[in-house]
């Protein structure tokens, strides 16, 4: 669906061009193998607090990296996620060489202007990050107190993104440093440049501005623990939490572990997710939004990401009204559609619904989830920046069964559900729900 | 041998390309309705925009929220088929249907794959000109936006904004969000719905945006063939107030509201005032002088709050112009033992950039530089040119505006800046809203100057 080149550096860097002539702009997108998942526990929050820092200057521009691009006409950002840290600038065409110049800067020059000063200031700006978008909002905590009973302590996936506020003030200058060290590196990353512009004056230009950085040392295997490898034994029965929250309308989250990325099962999974939960047509949304008018909102999704997945529904109580009846009634529904499967008509509008997803995801091309972004996922996951094609042709194959017997696997215990509720009203969590530990 | 990269200095950047926004044709459809077309060549991707210059401005005194109400119950079903049946057409299609109701407008879309135009674009006239609005509808529907409400009484940024809103314009038709109150919607009936649909969706006052991967004639032909029987009825003039009728609001009498959101560890803040229409002479000096206040990440606001004191993930200050003065606001949260203090910084910066310390040659050009420089970006996607042409029929802006739009940044000099803010940024009459722990605050809040503060429920 993308046409590209790619070119792989001496130094390691995988560097992908696509030229699209309509729009006069520049995509410059740089993924770096490296996210939470990497991280050790006692400093874990560390690769995002990092993602900071690289804004902050380095060593021929030694500050903030926004003014020079915003003064270009450019937008920028950067985000971090389990598995892999992003950063990409959108430039009119005459700015791409500042951008590969600044890019290639904080890559070959970091560390000589990384000062405790930045490093003290990108750590107050993170715990406040953290306070925004997860410790003051409704549900805030939620996501947290999943992954880490679904994953054991020995999985890198057990904790998340943003990190325990205690580990983010804990980590240090030094720890930065290590970390950029061990894993900023032009083997450890992939370059795409998209947008109106020449493949061949492209690939000079990253040349002249990557190929001087050294290729630096293989990076550590991340590993993943006896408890929770392929090897440990299923979980044999469902894990019952509950959070008390500032909150009006308790939530339900239910979430079972499922596959990784492009594994077998992984497609079906969206498949699963769309029937349950994919719009006003969606089985949950008719039942418990709809018809019984129990819950305000239902969603589901196959979250799978490169080592492992999760599969979770989240259902918030309409007013009056009770998890266990939430549940029950999802439960109703998990097993309708494991015995029977979705019907014609419903496959082939959630094949509909799939598809031209992907076609949406063409319109930008920069930015987060702009075609750039989704070369360099293909390739920095797979090897192929093409992988666009087989990953949407494996949800064709799919058959009713295969979802059926998708939907049967999320009738075997092993799942993790919590209820969050408003605060002093513990017992309004399904029965025998423990306290959820979070921070 | 490629040559390495001269790390001694930056690279300048060349001539900027030149940019036009793409051509906007205009027409009538056979019975009347206004027609925009855009050929969007790209991804084959189309985009129907029905826009109406009716929002929840529009919501009668004791009924807010029914404009919202009215444009969310479209999908529940047209005449012909009820919602299921309607929501398993457009999935069916891969289309989208989006709904906004701003203060004064309300925009009903639908994106489609091009090979699914023509139905997605009837699928639109359907729902448009022939809801349902079954009572049973009408009563779950109104239920959900009630949940709504009383579950955003715990989010600290919509209680910030309703909050602020509501101090802001008393009594004014602006004075509410579209969503309205537990109290209001509880009011609402069928009733209602069928006569504020049957007073503002006439098509008479609409107009319809058409943009994608196609021709004007195709993107034409598929709107005359199903928007171009419906019945066009004039505007009504009971409904859609003009700007010029809506009252002028003066500068509130209470300077400092606090929500009390106990043990909370930030404090969500709102700080403006009333400003300016969209269509006052200074517009393109004020998105200048926002630029260079908090309106991008490089501003003196963020600069001085994140990058300096560590005190936010960010904050961002904004002019809603709209068809009658619209609020200037800064947005943001701050770590709650800072709280007096970036209440104090942000009235400061608020104060000097119009008078001590007004903008300086790099900062104007930096400003003007990111507002022209970055234009291109802003019209990539269908979407993006639908939202840009719905803005200039909302506000009466022609065709060729965004054309001109880069040159009048351009012209923008330091002294317009400094007139600008003189003119419309009023330090001393701004409103502080804070939401956060009031037994931590209270005693401390005092030292701003601006009174007791005036503690509101959630």
């Amino acid at each position: 669906m993308l046409d590209f080149s790619k070119f792989t550096l001496e130094n390691g860097l995988d560097v992908i061009v696509h030229e699209d002539h309509r729009c006069p702009i520049a995509s410059v997108n740089l993924w770096y193998h490296v996210g939470s998942k990497n991280e050790r526990a006692g400093r874990t929050g560390l690769a995002h607090l990092f993602e900071h820092l690289m804004f902050e200057g380095s060593a021929h521009h030694d500050s903030g990296y926004f003014a020079p691009l915003q003064q270009a006409g450019g937008s920028l950002n950067g985000s971090t996620n389990c598995d892999r840290t992003n950063y990409w600038e959108v430039v009119p065409t005459n700015a791409l060489e500042l951008a590969l110049w600044l890019e290639s800067d904080r890559l070959g020059y970091l560390l000589p202007a990384l000062t405790s000063e930045k490093f003290e200031n990108q750590r107050e700006v993170v715990l406040n990050e953290r306070r925004q978008t997860y410790e003051n909002r409704p549900y805030g905590l939620a996501l947290m107190a999943l992954t880490a009973s679904l994953f054991a302590t020995d999985h890198p996936y057990h904790w998340t993104t943003i990190g325990h506020a205690d580990d983010i003030r804990a980590a240090t200058l030094d720890d930065a440093h290590a970390f950029f060290q061990t894993y900023y590196h032009p083997g450890n990353a992939s370059l795409t440049v998209a947008g109106d512009v020449d493949t061949a004056a492209v690939l000079e230009l990253v040349r002249q501005h990557f190929e001087e950085i050294p290729a630096g040392p293989p990076i550590p295997p991340v590993r993943i623990g006896e408890n929770s490898g392929p090897g440990a034994a299923p979980r044999s029965e469902d894990t019952r939490l509950r959070l008390e929250d500032r909150v009006a309308l308790p939530r339900l989250y239910l979430a079972w572990r499922s596959p990784r990325l492009f594994a077998e099962g992984d497609a079906g999974m969206d498949l699963v997710a769309e029937v349950l939960a994919g719009g006003k047509t969606s089985r949950l949304y008719r039942r418990l939004v709809h018809e019984r008018q129990i819950a305000t909102e239902i969603s589901a999704s196959q979250g799978s990401r490169e080592l492992d997945g999760w599969f979770s529904i989240m259902a918030t109580a309409a007013p009056g009204q009770e998890l266990v009846e939430l549940e029950q009634a999802i439960d109703d529904e998990l097993h309708a559609l494991a015995e029977s499967g979705p019907d014609e008509a419903e496959l082939s509008r959630c094949f509909t619904q799939v598809d031209v997803q992907f076609i949406y995801r063409l319109q930008t091309v920069g930015g987060f989830n702009g075609r750039s972004d989704q070369l360099n996922a293909y390739n920095v996951y797979t090897g192929d920046p093409g992988f666009m094609n087989q990953d949407r042709a494996r949800y064709r194959e799919i058959t009713a069964g295969q979802v059926a017997g998708l939907a049967h696997r999320l009738r075997e215990p092993g799942r993790v559900a919590l209820s969050v509720v408003p605060a002093g009203s513990a017992d309004r969590a399904l029965p025998g729900s423990r306290p959820a530990v979070v921070s | 041998m490629i040559a390495r990269a001269d790390r001694s200095r930056m690279p300048e950047p060349g001539p900027v390309p030149p940019t036009r926004f793409p051509t906007v044709a205009c027409r009538q459809l056979s019975n009347g309705l206004a027609l925009r077309t855009v050929e969007h060549p790209g991804p084959p991707v189309v985009t129907f925009w029905l826009m109406m210059p009716v929002g929840s401005a529009a919501d009668p005194a004791h009924a807010h929220g029914l404009a919202a109400l009215t444009a969310d119950l479209l999908d529940e079903g047209s005449v012909e088929r009820n919602g299921r049946a309607f929501h398993e057409a457009l999935a069916g299609i891969g289309a989208r249907l989006g709904t906004e109701v701003g203060p004064d407008s309300t925009t009903i879309s639908i994106s489609t794959v091009v090979q699914h135009a023509l139905e997605g674009v009837g699928l639109l006239a359907e729902l448009v000109a022939r809801p349902r609005f079954d009572p049973a509808d009408v009563g779950r529907v109104r239920d959900l936006r009630r949940s709504r409400v009383q579950q955003l009484r715990s989010d600290s940024g919509a209680v910030a904004d309703r909050v602020f809103i509501e101090t802001l314009f008393e009594g004014h038709p602006y004075g509410h969000l579209g969503l309205g109150t537990a109290a209001s919607l509880a009011s609402l009936t069928t009733g209602d719905v069928v006569a504020f649909h049957r007073d503002a969706y006439h098509l008479g006052s609409a107009t319809l945006i058409a943009v994608g991967a196609l021709s004007h004639q195709q993107l034409g032909d598929a709107a005359e063939q199903t928007f171009g029987a419906l019945p066009v009825l004039p505007a009504d003039p009971g409904v859609i107030t003009a700007p010029a009728d809506l009252a002028t609001v003066g500068p509130s009498a209470t300077r400092l509201v606090l929500v009390d959101r106990p043990g909370a560890v930030q404090s969500e803040l709102r700080i403006g005032h009333v400003a300016v229409a969209r269509d006052n002479p200074d517009y393109h000096a004020l998105q200048v002088l926002n630029v260079v206040l908090g309106g991008q990440f490089v501003s003196r606001l963020n600069q001085r709050l994140r990058e300096e004191k560590g005190y936010t993930y960010g904050v961002r200050t904004g002019f809603d112009c709209r068809r009658a003065p619209g609020p200037f606001a800064l947005h943001g949260s701050v770590q709650a033992d800072a709280t007096t203090e970036s209440v104090q910084e942000v009235l400061t910066e608020m104060a000097a950039i119009g008078a001590d310390r007004p903008v300086t040659a790099k900062e104007l050009e930096m400003a003007r530089a990111a507002l022209t420089r970055g234009f291109a970006r802003g019209f990539e996607t269908a979407g993006q040119v639908a939202r840009g042409v719905a803005s200039l029929v909302l506000h009466g802006l022609p065709a060729e505006y965004y054309d001109r739009f880069v040159p009048a940044v351009e012209a923008v000099d330091a002294v317009a800046v400094t007139a600008a803010a003189t003119a419309h940024l009023r330090a001393d009459e701004a409103v502080v809203v804070i939401v956060g722990p009031a037994e931590a605050l209270a005693s401390e809040l005092t030292g701003l100057g601006l009174g007791e503060p005036l503690q509101v429920e959630a």
